[in-house]
């Protein structure tokens, strides 16, 4: 059985009384990169924010070294876990180092403010992220991409052995997508568990050593995306006809959906795009 | 054990002073502007007392005063400067800060300029249960002060209970304040209304701020309440930085989220408590300290202590004007603060027109 310090038991998530995932059982594998993709509000965010503690579950638990993630103190999950929330914001004026540091915050005590350490991880998370140069710029001036990287840069600071990422694409144009998902695989090589919510099927295929697929709030199937990846699957879970092809650049899982009168002709089959929801 | 080290480290904007000892068991880090800051209000806010305490119907050189405040003074200066100036003086400088502080806690707390505890109802309620004790009940002196700090606890409590909904959105705690604030207000001028002329005009000398012919019950409140309330405020000054971030980048660095914010608003309601038991509901001060201080330190936030610090040195300089801009005439330091706070919002609003234009 292969290792998982991260997992969860039963797990179900609401909002309110609205049910977003019911009754899943998922483990995150020590040292894997792990994408989950799905459709729209398939709860693929939602568990992820319940994996890192910022959601209370409905009922069941998520574990971290066997124990209840909700058992701990905060600031102990800190230092195994962190996460780059989806868009984040921070308030206006506030300078780029200053943010990154208060990633040391778990690390740090009354007495002991900005250790030796503290400032070395400060400056390797800013050097891996490529933010060195932008130490004394303001947040809230940068473009997207440099924000992203800023904010990516706060949660590494944080030197946690589990990274999770909520979308971190999203607003960036190609060229920093591939960046953002680049300098993941980095870290990743380095030895950290990575799990990040991605909507695009094909980096998620390159990049993901593992690949979690939700739709309508349960796993659907996990593994690597060799194994996963194929057109009934997609068919089934997006609603969408497409071939899998292999990428020429890396030989994983490509889709490439089907031709718009071959995807007229599929809708007026089975309804699609629609999630029903229960309520406890 | 050997010495600390100390260093200076420049990075771009800002230049920060890292005190570090040797073991690396203790470090800290301060930004030099801050400290600069930071010291000279505290001078300024010292300087303005010494004034205060030699100037008045029977002027005091300086250097007699702090004779006298050293033990060496004779009893002519002892009486004028212990009995009549120095607690005036403590709790011009207490209350100032403890409003000070107060204000940057809500301010961060609600990620809100506005949210100010006079702003949210704090300071209204923490009069309504003074004027209560005053009107209703017939008390007076330290009954008030008891009356004021229930009043305002009650309403810090009633304002939390409503913006309550699976945990505290910031902006319901600032809409919800503004109610609260409107619904004392009325109560306040019913209970104003109903009583008889010289009672009124007692509670209405109260509702302005005042520390006129205030002695030690009032410091010894006032500086109680900031002696146990700033230093639990202080060590949770990091949790505010990241609270700033919103709720879940503060949980992700490991702040624990609900609890350090009750503990953070507690904290700043006692402050602000403190502070209207023993001068009355002082305008202004809570509001504009923060982000002056801020503007000062040019850091993006109010650190708790700069806003402090500033807080005293303007309450003092108030005092300072309350005594002596009319001539002969002793007026509250809350008319002075008042007068003040209407020039700073509309300079705000000019301000942030002009930057939209």
């Amino acid at each position: 059985m292969t290792k998982a310090r991260l997992r969860a038991e039963a797990l179900t998530l609401a909002y309110d009384r609205r049910v977003v995932v019911r009754d899943l059982d998922v483990q995150i594998t020590d040292g894997s990169f792990t994408v989950i993709v799905g459709p729209n509000a398939c709860g693929k965010s939602t568990l992820l924010r319940s994996l890192a503690r910022v959601l209370k579950p409905h009922s069941g638990t998520v574990l971290l070294d066997g124990r209840a993630i909700g058992s701990y103190p905060s600031r102990q999950v800190a230092k195994q876990l962190g996460m780059l929330p989806q868009s984040p914001v921070a308030p206006g004026g506030t300078v780029v180092e200053e943010l990154v540091a208060r990633g040391r915050f778990a690390h740090q005590r009354l007495v002991r403010q900005w250790s030796a350490e503290d400032e070395a991880a400060v400056a390797d998370a800013m050097r891996q992220t490529e933010v060195t140069e932008l130490a004394d710029r303001f947040v809230d001036e940068l473009s997207g991409g440099q924000r992203q990287r800023v904010w990516l840069a706060m949660a590494l600071a944080q030197q946690t052995s589990i990274l999770l990422l909520d979308e971190p694409t999203t607003f960036l144009d190609l060229s920093h997508q591939f960046e953002v998902l680049d300098l993941c695989a980095e870290l990743h090589e380095q030895g950290r568990t990575i799990v990040a919510v991605l909507h695009d099927l094909n980096q998620a295929c390159r990049y993901a050593t593992e690949l979690i697929v939700m739709h309508d709030g349960a796993v659907v199937a996990q593994g690597a995306p060799a194994e996963v990846m194929s057109a009934e699957l997609v068919e089934s879970v997006f609603g969408m006809p497409c071939r899998v092809m292999t990428d020429p650049e890396t030989d994983t899982p490509m889709v490439v959906p089907a031709d718009r009168q071959r995807r007229r002709a599929a809708r007026g089959g089975a309804a699609t795009g629609v999630v029903d929801r229960a309520t406890v | 054990m050997t010495a600390p080290v100390l260093r200076l480290r420049r990075s771009g904007r800002t230049t920060q002073l890292v005190i570090r000892s040797r073991a690396g068991r203790l470090s800290l880090r301060v930004h030099l502007r801050a400290l600069l800051v930071g010291t000279a209000l505290l001078l300024a806010a010292l300087a303005v007392s010494l004034v205060n305490l030699s100037s008045g119907d029977f002027p005091v050189p300086v250097p007699d005063v702090l004779r006298s405040l050293v033990g060496q003074g004779d009893p002519g200066t002892d009486f004028i400067v212990h009995e009549l100036r120095l607690p005036r003086v403590l709790i011009t400088l207490l209350v100032g800060a403890a409003l000070g502080a107060s204000g940057s806690v809500f301010q961060g707390l609600t990620r809100n300029p506005l949210g100010s505890p006079d702003f949210v109802g704090m300071t209204v309620g923490a009069a309504t249960g003074a004027l209560i004790v005053l009107l209703v009940l017939g008390g007076g002196g330290f009954q008030v002060a008891v009356g004021a700090i229930l009043g305002c606890l009650a309403t810090a409590v009633a304002i939390y209970l409503l913006a309550f909904r699976r945990g505290v959105q910031p902006f319901r705690l600032v809409l919800m304040g503004v109610g609260m604030y409107a619904l004392l207000d009325a109560a306040n001028s019913y209970l104003i209304y109903r009583s008889r002329l010289d009672e009124a005009l007692a509670a209405q000398v109260w509702l302005i701020g005042s520390v006129n012919g205030h002695g030690w019950t009032e410091v010894t409140l006032v500086g109680c309440t900031v002696a146990v309330l700033l230093p639990v405020v202080l060590y949770h000054a990091r949790h505010l930085d990241l609270l700033a971030l919103g709720d879940e980048p503060a949980q992700l660095q490991g702040v624990p989220v609900e609890r350090s914010r009750a503990v953070l608003a507690l904290a700043g309601v006692g402050l602000a408590a403190g502070a209207t038991a023993a001068a009355g509901p002082i305008a202004f001060v809570a509001l504009a300290a923060p982000p002056l201080a801020t503007r000062l330190t040019r850091s993006p936030h109010a650190g708790v202590l700069p806003a402090a610090l500033m807080g005293a040195a303007l309450l003092s300089a108030s005092d300072w004007g309350a005594q002596h801009v009319l001539p002969g005439n002793d007026i509250p330091v809350g008319v002075v603060t008042g007068a003040l706070g209407g020039l700073y919002l509309t300079w705000l609003l000019f301000r942030e027109r002009r930057n939209r234009g």
